[in-house]
């Protein structure tokens, strides 16, 4: 991808500026996201809290290159992802960006090591590589020998666990994370949160999650909370 | 992992649907198989019959007189000069560039002989050749050996001749060895006999009044064979008797039109059913869609991947058809048409009506497939 035209210099590696989000629905426009500022540095793990239709998961999306903005900027690591063309923002996301959503959200008719590939279907990898590489995610979530199973074969744990490794698997610069913990029960919840802090701490990787629990955000380094469309904290964690 | 992985893991999954869309594809392409079989079938037997029925081509020598008939009257009593072939050079025949579409090339001589007071007609022929390309005739008694005629209906009466009868002719006698059934033809007032035993009668050694040829017509280029004798047989008129194929061909056509419109019209319901199906299968796959975009997949890709899909279920389908299609006509052929001949599809239409398959397929899928990857990833997700 030639992004040498699309690039800004910046010194943070997401910087959010003045981003607004409107819907509109039938002839009423609301806005999801007010005129948003911040910035995220490489290998920070944010956490970012509100209540349910605060625009916490529609920022998610955003940062994504997955919902244009209405208004204001987005730049990842230098680069203006939203003037890029739909396809180049998909070559931008198979690159740069994981995603782990909401109810895990794996294929249900492939198997895990095939879901934790799925990523590396378009990226030209052969079989090999792409065997060897889910290998390592899984080992590194502590899956090694479930790689065969179907998902609904899989304990919720388990499953987020398969989430995160299909979106660490291309080695991702951010992880975009949707409530990774919200189908769990408290235990399990813990360990997978044990394990984005671990991803973060030694793997170097810049984490934003979304969640409303707050018993999450203690692994966080960050926390910024919204509320209606804006941002109320933007502060280090203690 | 491939995008063709997830394809076929996807087929897989949903058997159910897609064992449905086969059936529908093998049910269209059956119907459009059967019709072109059984049209197909009507249309080689018919050829075959027509070639069995005998001479399409006639050679005579060309001749600057006017005919002396009018209607079914001839002026009787008035005769004129006729042009003959050289016996050898009519091997030449056989020469031409079509003459892998050659049957029987039938020569004859025919002369004019007194008997029992009356002229009558007599025609050389060779026996073999002859009875072979007039399939139609039937002998009471047996085909003329070398001393030895068959006599026409109509002549056989009029000289009182029967089968075992001497026929005594100026300076030969033969021997009558069977009467010719009615035919209603010239054939009823002729003698017939043996080509070199007639040539003497006649006082024609070497000489041929006139040949019929027989040419295989399933895809003969008639006309070109035509060409190719006049070119060999400067002196001669050669004529195509294509008046009676051509009728025959002619109903075929009819009813192979209108096997191409039904099956237009199962193409249309194939394809109406493969949309919808797609359809459905594109709304199900909302989330996924919207999962495969999150995680870096381009529009084509999607659009791959349900392409795929369609054109291996069309691939199926289009194989499961014809040869479904195929068993149908080789069943119903026999009870419809008992005196037809079952003649499968050549492999050049059937590799075409698989690739319509395929075809209709993906272009019934193109527009769902479209919209499936064109889903906008934030809307898709919001199914999540």
């Amino acid at each position: 991808m030639n992004t040498s035209q699309l690039t800004e210099p910046v010194n943070h590696l997401i910087e959010i500026n003045n981003i607004t989000k409107e819907y509109v629905i039938g002839d009423n426009t609301e806005t999801a996201i007010r005129q948003m500022d911040f910035a995220v540095d490489d290998g920070e793990f944010v956490a970012v809290v509100g209540q349910s239709g605060s625009g916490k998961s529609t920022l998610l999306s955003i940062l994504g290159g997955l919902n244009r903005p209405t208004d204001g900027k987005l730049l990842i690591d230098s680069l203006n992802i939203y003037n890029l063309s739909s396809e180049q923002r998909a070559d931008f996301r198979n690159e740069y960006v994981g995603f782990v959503f909401q109810s895990f959200q794996l294929i249900g008719y492939l198997t895990v090591a095939e879901n934790i590939m799925l990523p590396m279907a378009t990226t030209g990898l052969s079989n090999k590589k792409q065997v060897q590489l889910a290998k390592n995610v899984l080992n590194k979530v502590g899956l090694d020998d479930k790689g065969d199973r179907l998902p609904d074969q899989l304990s919720g744990g388990e499953q987020e666990r398969v989430a995160i490794a299909r979106a660490i698997v291309n080695r991702p610069t951010i992880l975009l994370a949707d409530e990774p913990t919200g189908n769990l029960d408290s235990r399990t919840a813990g360990q997978i949160m044990k394990l984005l802090r671990t991803l973060n701490k030694e793997e170097g990787l810049t984490i934003i999650m979304v969640t409303h629990n707050s018993d999450n955000c203690r692994y966080a380094e960050r926390i910024i909370r919204v509320q209606d469309g804006h941002i109320t904290d933007n502060g280090l964690h203690n | 992992m491939k995008l063709y992985n997830i394809t076929l893991s996807n087929l897989l999954r949903r058997k159910a649907k897609v064992v449905f869309v086969i059936l529908g594809l093998f049910i269209g392409i059956g119907t459009i198989v059967t019709l072109l079989s059984i049209t197909r079938s009507m249309s080689v037997s018919l050829e075959e019959k027509l070639d069995r029925f005998g001479a399409n081509i006639v050679m005579v020598p060309k001749s600057d007189n006017l005919s002396l008939s009018y209607g079914d009257i001839q002026v009787g009593g008035v005769s004129y000069q006729l042009n003959e072939f050289d016996e050898q050079r009519i091997g030449n025949i056989h020469t031409i560039e079509a003459k892998r579409n050659l049957g029987a090339v039938a020569p004859k001589v025919l002369g004019a002989v007194r008997v029992k007071g009356k002229e009558v007609l007599i025609m050389g022929v060779d026996p073999n050749v002859e009875f072979d390309l007039k399939t139609w005739w039937n002998i009471q008694g047996n085909k003329p050996g070398e001393q030895e005629v068959v006599i026409g209906a109509e002549a056989a009466k009029k000289l009182a001749l029967q089968p075992g009868d001497t026929l005594e002719l100026p300076g030969y006698s033969l021997t009558v060895a069977g009467v010719l059934m009615p035919t209603g033809s010239s054939e009823d007032h002729i003698i017939i006999g043996h080509l070199p035993a007639v040539q003497k009668i006649l006082g024609k050694q070497g000489k041929i009044t006139m040949v019929e040829i027989a040419a295989f017509c399933r895809d003969c280029p008639i006309s070109d064979m035509v060409l190719q004798i006049s070119e060999k047989f400067p002196g001669a008129k050669v004529t195509a008797l294509r008046q009676a194929v051509m009728a025959k061909m002619q109903s075929i056509e009819m009813f192979k039109t209108f096997s191409y419109g039904i099956s237009g019209l199962v193409v249309c319901i194939g394809s109406l059913l493969v949309f919808v199906t797609t359809m459905g299968s594109v709304n199900e796959r909302t989330r996924e869609i919207g999962i495969f975009r999150a995680i870096g997949f381009r529009q084509s890709h999607v659009l791959q991947i349900i392409l795929l899909e369609a054109a291996l279920v069309g691939l199926v389908g289009g194989f499961g058809g014809l040869l479904i299609g195929n068993i149908i006509a080789r069943t119903v052929l026999p009870l419809l048409f008992p005196q037809m001949i079952f003649s499968g599809i050549d492999s050049f239409p059937a590799a075409i009506i698989v690739a319509l398959s395929i075809s209709l397929s993906i272009i019934a899928s193109f527009q769902p497939a479209r919209k499936g990857s064109r889903l906008d990833p934030s809307v898709a997700l919001r199914a999540l």
